[in-house]
C-alpha cells in the first residue's frame, strides 16, 4: 500500500477519484444532453396506443366509456342557466355541436387581455365569471370536469392544433424548459422518461409519450374523470417534486408545451387510462 | 337522480341472442378509505341490480365493495317478444333507480 497507514488514500490519489467523479458526473449529465431530444412527428403515438385491447375497447365505445356519464352531465350543464344573468351557455353559443367545435383542440391559448395563455378549464370559468356573472367553478370539480369533457368531445377526432405565435411562442418554450428540467428528490425530468424511455416498462405498465391527446381523461386508477393538471400534479408528486398549484401559470405554460408537442394528433376526449 | 347509460337493440328478430350493456353513475365508495380529514369515507355502494323483460325478471346480481365506480354490467338474453327492458339498482341505503328501454321483435 502506498498511503501513510492510516487507511487513507495519498492525497495525489484522493484528488485523482474526485477527478474520476466529476468526469463521471459530466458525462452523466451529457448522457441526458444528448438523448433528451424530441421524438420525431411521425414516431409520435397517443396513450391509447400503450393501453390494453380492453382498455381501448372500453374507450371506443360510448356505451362503455364512463367518461361519457360526464359527458352527458356536461351537455345538461351547458343548458342550465347560471349566474346573475341567468343566462346558460346555450343561451350564447347555441348548439356545442356546432359553436364548440374543434375548440378544445385549440387550448391553451394565448389571451390577448390578459397577456397569458389560459386553458380549456380557465376560459370556461372565465366565461361564467365575465358572461354569466357566476362564480368560477373550483379546479377538478364534477361540473368543471363535466362541462370541459363536454367541450372537448366536440373535437373528438380531430388535429390538435394549438396557435404559434409571437405571442405565445414564450410560453410553449417556457413550458418546454419544465418538461425538460430535472425536478423532485429522483431528480428526473419529464422528458427522461417521455422523450427518452417511452416504451419502456415502469413497473408493469409502459411509458407513454406524454401526449395529452385525450383529456379529461377517465383513469381507472382514479376511477373517474380528471383533468391533465391533476395528471401532471401526478407526476411531479411521483418524482418527489412539490406539485405546483392548480391553475398555476407553470402548470398552464406545460399544458401548452404539451399540446403544441403533440401538435396535428387526434383528439380522443373522453379518453380512458389504465 | 345518477346517469345511466343502457345499451339495449332498438330491433332484434325472434330468438336473436343480444347484448345488453349497462352503466350506471356512482362513487362505490368501499368504507375502507380514509378521507383528507382523517376519518373513514363511509361505505356507499349499490349493492343489487336487477334486469326484468316485460316484467319477468332475466338477470340479476349482487355488487359489493370490490366493485369499480361507475359499475359496468353486461350480459345476453333472448329476443322473445316486443316490448319493455327494465333496469333497477338499488343502493346500501334501499333507495332504487329505474331506468327502461324499448326493444321490437320482428
Amino acid at each position: 500500500m502506498t498511503d501513510g497507514g492510516d487507511g487513507s488514500l495519498p492525497r495525489h490519489a484522493a484528488t485523482a477519484a474526485a477527478g474520476l467523479g466529476l468526469v463521471v458526473v459530466l458525462l452523466a449529465g451529457a448522457w441526458t444532453a444528448v438523448l433528451a431530444v424530441e421524438i420525431p412527428l411521425n414516431q409520435r403515438k397517443s396513450g391509447s396506443e400503450f393501453i390494453s385491447p380492453d382498455t381501448r375497447a372500453m374507450q371506443d365505445d360510448d356505451t362503455e366509456n364512463p367518461g361519457m356519464l360526464s359527458v352527458l352531465d356536461g351537455e345538461a350543464l351547458w343548458k342550465e342557466k347560471a349566474g346573475v344573468t341567468q343566462k346558460s351557455c346555450a343561451d350564447c353559443h347555441g348548439e356545442a355541436a356546432v359553436s364548440m367545435k374543434a375548440v378544445a383542440a385549440r387550448y391553451p391559448a394565448f389571451m390577448p387581455a390578459l397577456g397569458r395563455p389560459v386553458d380549456l378549464e380557465q376560459r370556461i370559468n372565465l366565461s361564467r365569471v365575465a358572461d354569466q356573472k357566476s362564480a368560477a367553478l373550483p379546479f377538478e370539480s364534477k361540473d368543471l370536469l363535466a362541462l370541459t369533457a363536454y367541450i372537448a368531445r366536440q373535437s373528438r377526432g380531430m388535429p390538435i392544433a394549438v396557435e404559434e405565435n409571437a405571442q405565445s411562442k414564450p410560453f410553449i418554450e417556457a413550458g418546454r424548459e419544465i418538461f425538460e428540467r430535472r425536478q423532485g428528490q429522483l431528480d428526473l425530468s419529464c422528458a427522461q422518461c417521455h422523450d427518452d424511455n417511452w416504451g419502456k416498462r415502469l413497473a408493469g405498465g409502459l411509458v407513454p409519450q406524454a401526449h395529452p391527446t385525450g383529456y379529461p381523461i377517465y383513469r381507472l386508477e382514479w376511477q373517474e374523470l380528471g383533468s391533465l393538471q391533476r395528471r401532471l400534479r401526478g407526476c411531479m408528486s411521483a418524482v418527489r417534486a412539490t406539485p405546483y398549484e392548480y391553475g398555476a401559470p407553470e402548470l398552464v405554460n406545460l399544458e401548452f408545451y404539451l399540446m403544441w408537442r403533440a401538435r396535428g394528433m387526434t383528439m380522443e376526449t373522453p379518453a380512458v387510462r389504465p | 337522480m345518477a346517469r345511466a347509460l343502457i345499451n339495449v337493440p332498438a330491433t332484434a328478430k325472434k330468438g336473436e341472442v343480444i347484448e345488453i350493456k349497462t352503466m350506471i353513475a356512482h362513487v362505490m365508495e368501499t368504507g375502507y378509505r380514509i378521507g383528507v380529514t382523517g376519518k373513514p369515507i363511509p361505505r356507499d355502494i349499490i349493492d343489487r341490480f336487477v334486469c326484468t323483460y316485460n316484467g319477468e325478471e332475466i338477470f340479476s346480481a349482487e355488487l359489493f365493495p370490490a366493485i369499480s365506480a361507475n359499475p359496468f354490467i353486461s350480459f345476453f338474453t333472448v329476443a322473445t317478444e316486443s316490448g319493455t327492458l327494465s333496469f333497477a339498482w338499488t343502493d346500501q341505503h334501499g333507495q332504487t333507480q329505474v331506468q327502461t328501454a324499448q326493444i321490437v321483435v320482428e
